[in-house]
């Protein structure tokens, strides 16, 4: 099968659509997605009912509305690994500051934003500050929430979780905006899913159309180039991590709002799922080359994988495994496409 | 040595760079002293020297980086001290470097625009005009001489040579009036040496002041006006083309005298290693055709 490549020019002259298609991040991530759909589709009687395809959805929104600004993090060449837990600490800090400060849990969602944006800050001032790996940073910004999460959660509550907030003023304005749900037939629609696209919407407008989304590619694809040619590195990168503080307060509201209550040690590993999605759609680990669409098509191979083997009725021991084993294939499957694409 | 001073050209317009007796001191190390360089508009001006010599240090005085310590830096006849790139870059003074400033990863239209994109619509809705960007790129490129298959491709498909021109180009696009190219050849093969050396030809046919560092006198001389040596941060030599030739750039260049020297000891080496083979090309930068013969 190996025939002889073709002289360079010969190489570059048809540009089909067939070609343009190849050269997108997230095609990769588009046949996986449909491989995994068809497997289940087989393998799980009820997937293909509408039920089960609105929880895969509402399942894949809850990682997908993180794994946008993390894909585009990831684009600006860093990393956050306090993605799951700062989820948390945003639905936590919304719950207990509004219990033990106010009446009116708005007021503590707000506050929530400024001090989630103000955890994203950091990470992105000391990365440029230190200038050390993103990974070190937000490890040690991980374990530090992690910490504060139980620790002031215990302090003030007294139990791992929070108290009940559902007798408060405006949680029901809240809970419409963040954890509503529509019941259309027998499929229930959550709201998260149109938060869900239209992050991925305004994501995909900002990296491909303004000025802003050119420097994100710019720092992750080359800082030095970046910096010589004017563009603000410092507050790209900054802008970047304090982009993924704000989902993770959108993330958080939904948990608080749609549960009630917190439980204070929630969200470890989730950073993981946020950054498998967002390489699974086309991210190079590097930097420099990824898509909103793409992270967008990673959280759903997530969703039908994890509901997949439920519809299946497989054991669910099994779970974790079968996640890896899914998502190293999906990858695998992705870099295969991306490098016809590119020999083509 | 044959050194005929610069600044001794009293034209009508006053030359777009002129450093006099420049030096520049890190601490108590020497890296530059009594250096001067003009360059006018159409003109090229070669800075040769080995490693060492004081090219760089040179290069960053000239883009802003580094503020000379003594002698005088005149922009357009004016006495200047720059603060810094972006100070250089206002003077119109665009410099070339050898990593290029351009983003493999990105379509040659976006890196072509990188940190200067225009956009159009105002509030949420501003964004990038990404039809002037992908016209203008193309054009500019054109009137450079270069025609891109498809400035949506990843600039890092392109060959060394072309990125070099692209890099060239927007120097051009945003208003240089004085570009100055740090070893734009070193690392590329014959026929893209030539190819950038066309465009550089073409920038000074545009009207541009061309600044080349370079440390091969075979591509200096092909396409330069004025040449500086430069010799362990010192002025070796100073020359316009007609009072220079090849030969006798290449010699000076390689170091005159030391050169002699170096092909007696080879020679000894190679009388006493008998049944060792001289190497049959000399080992260096650049594919030198005729080395200067003792």
């Amino acid at each position: 099968m190996s025939a002889a490549a073709p002289p360079a020019d010969e190489r570059l002259a048809p540009s089909s659509l067939l070609r343009r298609l190849l050269g997108r991040p997230e095609l990769g991530a588009v046949v996986g997605a449909a491989a995994v759909f068809v497997f289940f589709s087989f393998a799980a009687d009820s997937f293909l009912r509408a039920s089960s395809l609105s929880t895969v959805l509402y399942s894949a929104s809850t990682i997908g509305i993180m794994a946008v600004p993390v894909a585009m993090l990831m684009i600006g060449g860093e990393f956050d690994l306090s993605a799951g837990v700062m989820v948390t600490t945003s639905a936590l800090f919304s719950s207990m500051f509004s219990y033990q400060m106010t009446a009116n849990v708005w007021v503590g969602v707000l506050v929530s934003l400024i001090v989630t944006l103000a955890v994203g800050f950091f990470n992105g001032f000391m990365l440029t500050r230190t200038k050390l790996p993103s990974f070190i940073i937000t490890l040690g910004t991980f374990l530090m929430l992690t910490g504060l999460n139980l620790g002031f959660t215990k302090l003030i509550s007294g139990s791992v979780s929070t108290k009940s907030i559902a007798d408060m003023e405006g949680f029901d304005s809240a809970r419409a905006l963040f954890a509503s749900q529509w019941n259309v037939g027998s499929v229930t629609l959550k709201v998260t899913i149109l938060w869900w696209f239209a992050l991925v919407a305004v994501a995909t407008w900002i990296l491909l159309r303004t000025r802003a989304g050119n420097w994100i590619f710019a720092v992750g694809g080359g800082a030095d180039a970046a910096r010589a040619t004017g563009v603000p590195v410092v507050k790209t990168r900054i802008g970047l991590y304090m982009g993924v503080a704000l989902c993770a307060w959108i993330s958080g509201q939904h948990i608080l709002f749609s549960f009630d209550v917190v439980q204070s040690g929630e969200g470890v590993g989730n950073e993981f799922l946020y950054i498998i999605a967002a390489v699974i759609g086309g991210c190079l680990m590097t930097g420099g080359y990824g898509s909103a669409i793409g992270s967008a098509v990673g959280a759903f191979i997530f969703g039908m994988t994890s509901n997949g083997i439920v519809y299946a009725q497989w054991n669910p021991d099994w779970f974790k495994f079968f996640l890896g084993a899914m998502l190293l294939l999906a990858t695998l499957l992705n870099a295969w496409v991306r490098k016809r694409a590119e020999a083509k | 040595m044959t050194v005929t001073d610069t600044g001794t050209t009293t034209g009508p317009a006053p030359a777009l760079v002129r450093l006099t007796d420049v030096s520049k001191f890190y601490g108590n190390i020497r890296a530059l002293q009594g250096v001067s360089l003009e360059v006018s508009a159409g003109e090229i001006t070669c800075v040769l020297g080995d490693n060492g010599a004081g090219k760089s240090t040179l290069i960053k005085i000239i883009a802003g980086l580094h503020r000379h310590d003594a002698g005088s830096f005149e922009i357009e006849g004016e006495e200047t001290v720059l603060a810094n790139p972006r100070a250089a870059l206002d003077h119109g003074i665009a410099t070339v470097y050898q990593d290029l400033a351009v983003v493999p990863l990105m379509p040659v239209w976006r890196n072509f625009f990188l940190g200067s994109e225009p956009t159009r619509g105002r509030g949420p809705l501003r964004r990038l005009d990404v039809e002037l960007m992908r016209r203008t790129t193309r054009t500019e490129l054109l009137r450079m001489g270069i025609d891109l298959r498809d400035v949506d491709q990843p600039i890092g498909t392109l060959s060394g040579g072309e990125r070099q021109c692209v890099a060239i180009a927007r120097a051009v696009h945003f208003g240089a009036k004085v570009l100055v190219l740090d070893e734009p050849t070193a690392a590329l093969g014959v026929k893209q040496s030539g190819v950038v050396l066309k465009y550089v030809a073409a920038a000074r046919d545009a009207g541009l002041g061309v600044v080349l560092i370079t440390h091969n006198p075979h591509h200096a001389y092909l396409v330069g006006d004025r040449f500086v040596l430069l010799k362990r941060g010192t002025m070796a030599g100073s020359h316009t083309r007609d009072s220079i030739t090849l030969d006798e750039l290449t010699r000076q260049m390689a170091g005159g005298s030391e050169l002699d020297e170096l092909s007696h000891e080879l020679e000894r080496v190679a009388e006493s290693g008998s049944d060792s083979t001289p190497p049959s090309t000399p080992p260096g930068p650049g594919t030198p055709s005729g080395t200067t013969a003792p």
